[in-house]
C-alpha cells in the first residue's frame, strides 16, 4: 500500500466487524502506522511485536489518530472498553488489543 | 418628568419612510392600513399596560403585532418559532406576562399567569384604534442557547434601533428579505431596519430555501440577510439565481473568506458585508471590503459610537446598543465587566492588522493540554473548492483526551470538472490542513457527509457547544 494515502476503499469495507479477520485486523494497523508516520513526518521504526510503542518513533498525537482511525475502520475502540485495563506497551501488545475485539 | 415615549410606528414616521409592504406566506400586507386598521381586532387597548407574551408561529402577523404594541405594552415577550414549548411557561413566569398574543389557540395553553389572550390575523382589518403611546416598551428576547431555558435579555427601542441610523429610506426602495427569525437578536434587527426603509419579506418556519427564494423575487428583494450556514444551503439550493440583490448581509456565525467568495462569485453585483452582533451586545460593527475579519483599526477607536476592544483574547462591545441585562434571577451572569464592555465571549486574534474570529470561548476542543477553536479548522477547510461547508467537532481519545474530526457536505457538481473521489478529496483536505495548521489542529479523520444539521436560527448545530 502506498504511503500517505488517507484509506482504501477495501479498508472502509471493513467496518462491519464480523468480516474482519485476524489478518485484516494487523495489516490495518500496519498500514495507518506508516501513514500516520508519513502525515506527520516521523521516521517510524521497523515494526516486530517486541517494538516498544514509545520506541516506534510515533508521539502521543500520532497514536490518537491513528486510534481514531481505527475506530472508523473497525468500528471498535478497545481502549474505552471495560475489559481493557492494560495499556499496550508493545507493538504486539497493541494488535493483540484490536484482534481481542475484533476477533 | 418621564421621557416622552416615542413608539416604533412615530419612529418610522420621523425616519420619513412612506409605509412599505410585509410580504407573508399568507398574502401582502401595506403598512400604511395601520392608519384606520388593526391587526389584533378591536383588542388592542386591553394590552395597554401589560406583559405581553408574543407566541405567534407565522412572522409577518408577529411583526404587526410588534409594530402596533411598541408604546402600548409595557413589555413585550417575543418567543422565537422554535421556542420549544415546555419553555413557553417558564418564560412567560421570568417575564411576569399577563396577556399573550397567539396565531393559533394552542398557543398558550398550559402557560400560567394569563388573563388576555388575542388572536392576531394576518391582515390590518378596519378597526376604531387610537394610536397613542403610553409606555416606555420594554423589549425582551431570548437568546439562542443550545441547553436549557433560555435566557431573557432585556432591550428598549433606542437600544435596538442604535446601529440602524444608516437604515433611512434612499431614493429606491428598499425590499429585505430575510431567513432569520425575526423574534431574534438579528431577525429583529433587519425586521426594524425594514419597517425604517422600506419592505419585507421574512422566513416562514418550514419553508424550504427554493420556496422563500420564490417568494423574495417575486417581491422584488433588493437586501437579503442570512447565517453564513443560510447562505451555504442557498448555494446548495439549485434555486440561488431566483434572486439578484444589491446588498448581501452575513451575520450570527463566523464568515470565513471561501463563503464570502462563494456568495461574491454567485451575486457579483451585489456589495457583500458581513456584521457582528449579539443579543446582549447589541450590533459589533459591519465590514464591506470582501475579506473575513475586521480591520483592527476598529479596536479602541477613539470617539467610536460602538467601543470594541479585546481584552483576556475576546471581544468586547460597550455602546447604546448594550442590552440592559437579563431579566429575572440571572442578573448576576450578565457578561457586563467593570468597564460597562459586554463581554462577547468570541474569542479573536489578530494576524496583520486585521481581526479573525476564532470561535467561541466555550467552543474549545482541548487536544493533550493544546486549545483548538473549530472555526478556525473549519475556515481551511472551506477554502477547499469542493467543500461546501464543514464542522469540525472532538471525539474522545484515549491518549490526548480529544482529538478533532472533521465532518464535510461537498459542493454541486461543476460542468467540466471532475468531482474527487472522497478518499482524493479527505486526502487534498489533509494535505490543506497540515500545510497551514498546527499538528494537532489537523483533523484526525475526516467524513464526506450528506449534510450537516442547521439550527431553526440558523447556526450550524455544534454538538460540543
Amino acid at each position: 500500500m502506498r504511503r500517505g494515502r488517507p484509506v482504501s476503499n477495501k479498508q472502509t469495507r471493513a467496518v462491519r466487524l464480523p468480516e474482519v479477520s485476524g489478518m485484516l485486523v494487523r495489516s490495518t494497523i500496519q498500514s495507518l502506522f506508516e501513514q500516520v508516520a508519513a502525515e506527520q513526518e516521523r521516521k517510524l521504526a521497523t515494526l516486530s511485536e517486541d517494538t516498544r510503542l514509545i520506541d516506534c518513533g510515533l508521539d502521543s498525537l500520532s497514536f490518537a489518530i491513528i486510534v481514531a482511525r481505527l475506530e472508523d475502520h473497525l468500528g471498535v475502540d478497545p481502549f474505552s472498553s471495560a475489559e481493557t485495563t492494560d495499556f499496550p506497551v508493545t507493538y504486539g501488545d497493541f494488535v493483540r488489543l484490536y484482534e481481542g475485539i475484533a476477533a | 418628568m418621564p421621557r416622552k415615549p416615542c413608539p416604533l410606528r412615530e419612529a418610522i414616521a420621523a425616519a420619513g419612510a412612506s409605509a412599505g409592504h410585509l410580504y407573508g406566506v399568507r398574502g401582502t400586507t401595506d403598512l400604511a392600513g395601520l392608519a384606520h386598521g388593526s391587526s389584533l381586532g378591536d383588542q388592542l387597548e386591553e394590552l395597554r399596560g401589560r406583559s405581553v407574551l408574543i407566541a405567534v408561529k407565522d412572522p409577518s402577523p408577529a411583526a404587526l403585532a410588534l409594530l402596533e404594541l411598541d408604546g402600548v405594552a409595557a413589555r413585550l415577550v417575543l418567543c422565537p418559532a422554535d421556542l420549544p414549548p415546555e419553555h413557553m411557561p417558564a418564560v412567560a413566569r421570568a417575564a411576569g406576562c399577563d396577556a399573550a398574543v397567539v396565531d393559533s389557540a394552542a398557543g398558550v395553553a398550559g402557560v400560567a399567569g394569563i388573563d388576555c389572550c388575542v388572536t392576531v390575523g394576518p391582515e390590518l382589518l378596519p378597526a376604531a384604534v387610537r394610536r397613542i403611546g403610553s409606555h416606555d416598551t420594554e423589549w425582551i428576547l431570548l437568546t439562542s442557547g443550545t441547553t436549557g431555558v433560555p435566557r431573557l435579555v432585556r432591550h428598549d427601542l433606542a437600544t435596538l434601533t442604535h446601529a440602524l441610523a444608516d437604515a433611512r429610506r434612499g431614493t429606491a426602495p428598499i425590499v429585505w428579505g430575510t431567513f432569520y427569525d425575526i423574534r431574534r437578536y438579528g431577525g429583529l434587527q433587519i425586521l426594524l431596519r425594514a419597517l425604517l426603509g422600506g419592505s419585507l419579506v421574512p422566513a416562514a418556519p418550514g419553508e424550504s430555501v427554493p420556496e422563500f427564494l420564490e417568494r423574495a423575487r417575486a417581491a422584488r428583494v433588493t437586501h437579503v440577510s442570512g447565517t453564513p450556514s443560510h447562505w451555504r444551503k442557498v448555494l446548495m439550493s439549485g434555486a440561488a439565481a431566483a434572486i439578484a440583490p444589491h446588498y448581501v448581509r452575513l451575520s450570527g456565525e463566523i464568515a470565513d473568506q471561501a463563503v464570502l467568495d462563494a456568495v461574491r462569485a454567485t451575486y457579483p453585483g451585489a456589495i457583500v458585508v458581513h456584521a457582528f452582533a449579539s443579543t446582549e451586545a447589541g450590533v459589533g460593527f459591519e465590514v464591506r471590503d470582501g475579506c473575513a475579519g475586521f480591520p483592527a483599526s476598529l479596536l479602541d477607536a477613539p470617539g467610536a459610537e460602538v467601543r470594541l476592544t479585546v481584552r483576556e483574547g475576546t471581544l468586547r462591545i460597550h455602546s447604546r446598543g448594550n442590552a440592559h441585562g437579563y431579566l429575572g434571577e440571572d442578573v448576576v451572569a450578565f457578561p457586563r465587566g467593570p468597564d460597562g464592555a459586554i463581554d462577547t465571549g468570541d474569542l479573536i486574534e489578530q494576524r496583520s492588522g486585521r481581526c479573525y474570529f476564532l470561535g467561541r470561548r466555550g467552543g474549545v476542543i482541548n487536544v493533550g493540554g493544546l486549545k483548538v477553536y473549530p472555526e478556525e479548522i473549519e475556515a481551511v477547510i472551506n477554502a477547499h473548492p469542493w467543500v461546501r461547508m464543514s464542522l469540525v467537532r472532538s471525539r474522545r481519545s484515549p491518549i490526548t483526551g480529544a482529538v478533532v474530526i472533521a465532518d464535510v457536505v461537498l459542493a454541486d457538481g461543476k460542468p467540466g470538472r471532475a468531482r474527487p473521489s472522497p478518499e482524493e478529496l479527505t486526502h487534498q483536505l489533509l494535505q490543506g490542513c497540515r500545510q497551514s495548521l498546527a499538528a494537532y489542529k489537523v483533523p484526525a479523520t475526516i467524513r464526506v457527509v450528506p449534510g450537516l444539521e442547521v439550527s431553526a436560527s440558523g447556526k450550524l448545530v455544534r454538538p460540543n457547544a
